[in-house]
């Protein structure tokens, strides 16, 4: 069934549709050194795919590869249907693809509101004139826009904290914020660096939970690293495991658990 | 009132009036500081270029005319015509905004990740670069800015004022291009914040200013706002170098009044809007209380030159990041 571009309907209830991003045979290299050694997976629409691996595998310069931050030398990126030329990351992040950083990566200076706004710009479509006067079509689109802000700060639970600047806040709810920022953008794909590194075990819980809740409200595609393998298991729909810059191993987190050669490199606690 | 007081009050006046000027030129280095960690050294020949153009184009000024004279033997200098101050300043708003694209496509595109300091050093080059380019298209000598400002002290202030007190006290004396500078600057200073708060392009400058790996994630070309902050302070400049020309003529010095934003800088703040208004006041305001009432009375006089750079001091010592500056953090 998984084999298939069918579109299919999990045991939960939700539809998985046809191939979103298709990532042709990607190489990328810094000097001699090849980060990303000829790997193709593709994320399909409405699912929730996790790339994983040990530490220097590569995983984060796949989701920059994902998200225009690097270009590789070879391979091709297939976004709906289309070949992506060579794009800087503001470009990627208009045609719909939001991402969040492992080391977030948020406006300090601004509140959790306007912080959220910002994922908001590439909606915004009237002209700079009309939004000086708070006037006409700018006036209607505001209003538009801070009620889908609000919407997802009362999704993601920060009320309390709209107009605290993010500089004051703690990790864990940086780490929200910076999520409700990329939701904001209504992003056809989600891509999540270490949504859940450096939280304890309520927080990794909380963001889980938020995670599968967009994914399963919003009907967002969501691609995600993640190093803790019990919450990539639980959460992802399908799974690409990574290492040294090779994809040793792809498919159902069950089918990824059986895997000799993922055990060998990387679950290797777990093989007596 | 004692006609004292009302003299000491007549000095806060105009050192409120000239702080708004000082302000106008720090707001220049903020904007492209604030977004770029650029300090641009050639923020005041910024000022000088930009009331030369427009004194030049007001003219009907042939520009380069004495580099196409000198090579094809020919005798022109003007067109013939004199073009409407409005039009003028129009047509030199663009040349600015050419200038910023300029800067960036040329220069620093091609430095972007750079240390500080060697930013710094493209900005002293372009500094001289933009001084050599002045000179060829308009020439070096010392221009009028003809704009139709009144000048002189308003009468009808003194007037008005004269009642206030006593027989020794004859109003207040305040020059009309002052009042005039004060109120286009604050004009200024209210659209870049409403720029800066309500506009896209300015929630988008903001962003850039505080994360650039964070604004490109939300769509936000970086090289697009460096062009813009560098064309708003290309305007700025020419605001501060329009005031600055009318009261003492277009001419090479003018671009030193880029020094006197640097003790408000100090003052006030890199990296803050606010502080560089609320810094330029305080200088400017001061500079010439100190001056009445201790530097003419006990010093011999002149203490303006000086006193800025003394306050700066004394702020590096104590608060090195200024009034509002963000506070420096050196992690270990």
């Amino acid at each position: 069934m998984k084999d298939t571009v069918e579109p299919y309907v999990t045991d939960d209830g939700r539809t998985i549709g046809g191939v979103l991003m298709d990532m042709r045979n990607i190489t990328l290299r810094f000097g001699g050194v090849e980060a990303i050694k000829d790997i193709s997976f593709d994320i399909r629409e409405g699912e929730i795919r996790a790339i994983i691996g040990p530490n220097g595998a590569g995983k984060s310069s796949m989701l920059n590869v994902i998200s225009g931050f690097y270009n590789p030398q070879e391979g091709e990126v297939w976004f709906r249907g289309e070949k992506r030329p060579q794009m800087r990351p503001y470009q990627v992040a208009r045609l719909g693809i939001a991402r969040t950083f492992q080391n977030i990566a948020l406006f300090e200076g601004m509140t959790v509101l306007d912080n959220i706004m910002t994922g908001r710009l590439t909606h915004m479509k009237s002209g700079m004139f009309w939004q000086a006067l708070w006037a006409g079509r700018a006036e209607k689109e505001e209003v538009e826009n801070r009620e889908k802000v609000e919407r997802i700060i009362d999704f993601l639970e920060i009320q309390a904290i709209r107009k605290t600047p993010v500089g004051r806040l703690p990790y864990g709810l940086k780490k929200r914020v910076e999520l409700a920022r990329a939701l904001a953008a209504e992003p056809k794909l989600l891509l999540l660096d270490e949504p859940m590194a450096g939280m304890n075990v309520e927080e990794k819980e909380d963001m889980s939970r938020f995670i599968l809740d967009v994914n399963d409200e919003f009907g967002t595609t969501i691609a995600l690293i993640e190093h803790d393998m019990g919450v990539v298991m639980d959460l992802s729909d399908r799974v690409v495991v990574m290492d040294y810059g090779r994809k040793i191993g792809d498919g159902t987190p069950d089918e990824v658990r059986g895997n000799q050669e993922v055990i060998d490199a990387y679950l290797g606690v777990a093989h007596d | 009132m004692s006609a004292d007081f009302l003299y000491g009050i007549e000095v806060i006046i105009n050192g409120l009036m000239a702080g708004v000027l000082y302000a106008l030129v720090a707001l220049g280095f903020v904007l492209i500081f604030k977004a770029s960690g650029i300090f641009n050294y050639a923020q005041g020949v910024m000022a000088l270029f930009a009331a030369l153009t427009l004194v030049g184009i007001m003219e009907g000024q042939v520009p380069f005319s004495h580099l196409i004279n000198a090579i094809f033997g020919t005798e022109v200098h003007h067109f013939g015509w004199e073009v409407p101050a409005l039009l003028a300043i129009a047509l030199t708003v663009l040349i600015m905004i050419g200038f910023a694209w300029a800067v960036q496509r040329f220069v620093f595109r091609h430095l972007v990740g750079q240390e500080p300091i060697i930013l710094f050093m493209a900005t002293i080059g372009l500094a001289y670069f933009l001084e050599g380019v002045g000179d060829l298209m308009w020439g070096s000598d010392i221009k009028t800015l003809a704009l139709g400002l009144p000048q002189g002290g308003s009468l009808a202030v003194e007037e008005w004022t004269a009642g206030l007190g006593g027989d020794d006290f004859y109003g207040f004396f305040i020059d009309k291009l002052d009042m005039i500078a004060t109120i286009v600057a604050i004009l200024l200073v209210a659209s870049l914040i409403i720029f800066a708060q309500y506009t896209k392009q300015g929630r988008a400058m903001r962003a850039v200013a505080d994360d650039h790996q964070a604004a490109l994630s939300v769509g936000i070309s970086l090289n697009f706002i460096w062009v813009l902050v560098w064309s708003l302070a290309g305007i700025v400049a020419l605001v501060a170098g329009v005031m600055w020309g009318a009261k003492s003529g277009v001419q090479f010095s003018l671009s030193l009044i880029a020094l006197k934003a640097l003790p408000v800088l100090m003052l006030g703040g890199f990296t803050s809007i606010p502080g560089a208004i609320v810094g330029g006041l305080i200088i400017g305001v001061g500079e010439k209380l100190f001056e009445y009432t201790i530097g003419a009375p006990f010093l011999g006089g002149a203490t303006e030159n000086w006193f800025a750079y003394m306050l700066a001091l004394i702020f590096l010592v104590f608060r090195p990041q200024g009034l509002f500056g963000e506070k420096i953090i050196e992690r270990v």
